[in-house]
């Protein structure tokens, strides 16, 4: 018999976002995830700017290109992004090496999971985060002048 | 259907149909079905197979949430068709499809036998190295009801496919073993009838392995049977880490304890009764 065309039913990237019926921890870890990359973006960013001095262009000093106002706010969604990252990367470190996930259970209907059982540390963790935003927004918007 | 089963609504079921030998791609059929108080999603195809149109084809055996054939994806979220009340998930519209991340085969019939390629990958059976005990058993083993609880919450597993359909790994990376195969592999190395847990490692530590879980969660909470296979990966992966520095204490696995009639009843059981046949 001739092999038949199958069809790929893949979800694909779409598989990440998952369309908003999802938990909050999905959430958690596509941010997770976007954080990571912008961060990642900036880095790389930073390396190319910084190493202009090298041809003797001074992008971030007072008067130049870097201190128009929207970049202030960039450098806030730079560290805004970093913070989220790093705090609910500690979740991660944590849930991911089997602590705070709580021992195998009896699965009684309703079920609870794992997820009920690190969400607590998730809460304490945004808290923060918000906490360092809050700080962070402060300093960097220029408030604290 | 019994007599007194009154319609209390008519929903419209939008179901995936795809047939490889004459569509290029799935497209959406809907089927407008009368609901009586009781009825499950899985009735509702029986409905329309009976009376609207009989080439609709699905998987199904038990109907009552034991067989893990009727997985499929029901208003997006996977899950038993026999085990969801149409009337707790629909108001007057509901989408049925089969499961993604799998290929499909007709209809709602996704294709498993990549996951259970991985699950066999596993060695999802006990492992030990005393063969002749395996095959030929002279005794029991000793597990305490502490070893069972170990792991007896991931034997529930059904093998649905519901988890695998909702992980977004999965979504992207066709090798990912997925939490099915993993939380099965977690079930076998924590029994401590079982000798295979480095065994497994050398595929459970790979790129594709337990360490492409980024505990979105998903799995857990699609679960029909609450098998929480986000939990036991995250203990897999432990365990992982710690083989890897060698921190793991080394446990034989659990000794032979009696053979039939050998052991010593305790004083305040009684005798069996004689047999009478
Ligand atoms: C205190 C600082 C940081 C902590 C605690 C942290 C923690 C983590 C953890 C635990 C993961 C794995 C998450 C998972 O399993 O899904 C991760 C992923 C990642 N991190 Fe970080 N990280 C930090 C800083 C950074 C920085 C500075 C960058 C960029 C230069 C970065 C870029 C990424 C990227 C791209 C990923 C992959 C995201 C994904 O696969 O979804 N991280 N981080
Ligand atoms: S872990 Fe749960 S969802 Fe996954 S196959 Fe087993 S029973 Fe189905
Ligand atoms: S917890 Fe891990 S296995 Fe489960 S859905 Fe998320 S990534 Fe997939
Ligand atoms: S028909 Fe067996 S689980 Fe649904």
């Amino acid at each position: 018999m001739a092999e038949l065309e199958r069809h790929d039913n893949r979800l694909g990237i779409w598989g990440w976002l998952g369309g908003g019926r999802w938990g909050v921890e999905r959430y958690a870890y596509i941010l997770h995830r976007l954080t990571g990359l912008g961060i990642l973006l900036y880095f790389l960013m930073h390396i190319v700017v910084t190493s202009l001095r090298a041809r003797g262009i001074y992008l971030w000093v007072e008067g130049g290109f870097f201190h128009r106002p929207i970049f202030k706010l960039g450098e806030f969604l730079v560290f805004a992004a970093f913070a989220y990252h790093a705090l609910n990367g500690v979740r991660l470190v944590l849930v991911e090496l089997g602590f705070a996930v709580g021992r195998p259970i009896d699965p009684v209907y309703p079920y609870k999971t794992s997820l009920n059982v690190q969400r607590p540390l998730l809460i304490a963790m945004m808290i923060l985060a918000a906490i360092f935003l809050a700080a962070g927004g402060y300093e960097f918007l220029g408030l604290a002048k | 259907m019994p007599e007194s089963a009154k319609t209390v609504r008519e929903i419209s079921f939008h179901v995936t149909r795809y047939n490889p030998e004459n569509d290029r791609a799935p497209y959406i059929k809907t089927y407008t079905v009368p609901v009586h108080e009781g009825m499950t999603v899985l009735d509702g195809l029986h409905y329309i197979k009976e009376n609207l149109d009989p080439s609709l084809a699905w998987r199904y055996s038990c109907r009552m949430g034991v067989c893990g054939s009727c997985g499929m994806l029901l208003n997006g979220h996977p899950t038993l068709a026999c085990n969801t009340q149409i009337l707790h998930i629909a108001n007057a519209d509901l989408t049925v499809a089969p499961l993604p991340n799998f290929e499909i085969i007709r209809d709602l019939v996704p294709d498993l036998a990549i996951m259970f390629d991985k699950h066999r990958s596993l060695k999802p059976y006990v492992v030990r190295t005393d063969e002749a005990e395996i095959n030929d058993p002279a005794g029991e083993f000793y597990q305490s009801p502490e070893d069972l609880e170990a792991y007896l919450q991931y034997t529930y597993c059904i093998k649905c496919a519901c988890c695998m359909a909702a992980c977004p790994t999965l979504a992207t990376d066709a090798r990912y073993l997925g939490p099915m195969p993993l939380a099965a592999a977690q079930r076998y190395n924590e029994d401590t009838r079982d000798d295979g847990r480095r065994e497994r490692n050398r595929q459970t530590g790979r790129a594709y392995g337990a360490f492409r879980c980024h505990y979105a969660g998903e799995c857990s909470r699609a679960c029909p049977k609450g098998v929480d296979p986000a939990k036991a990966i995250q203990h897999l992966k432990r365990r992982l880490v710690l083989d890897y520095l060698h921190l793991s204490r080394r446990k034989k696995p659990c000794a032979k304890l009696h053979g039939p009639g050998q052991g010593k009843p305790l004083p305040n059981i009684p005798a069996a009764p004689a047999k009478t046949a």
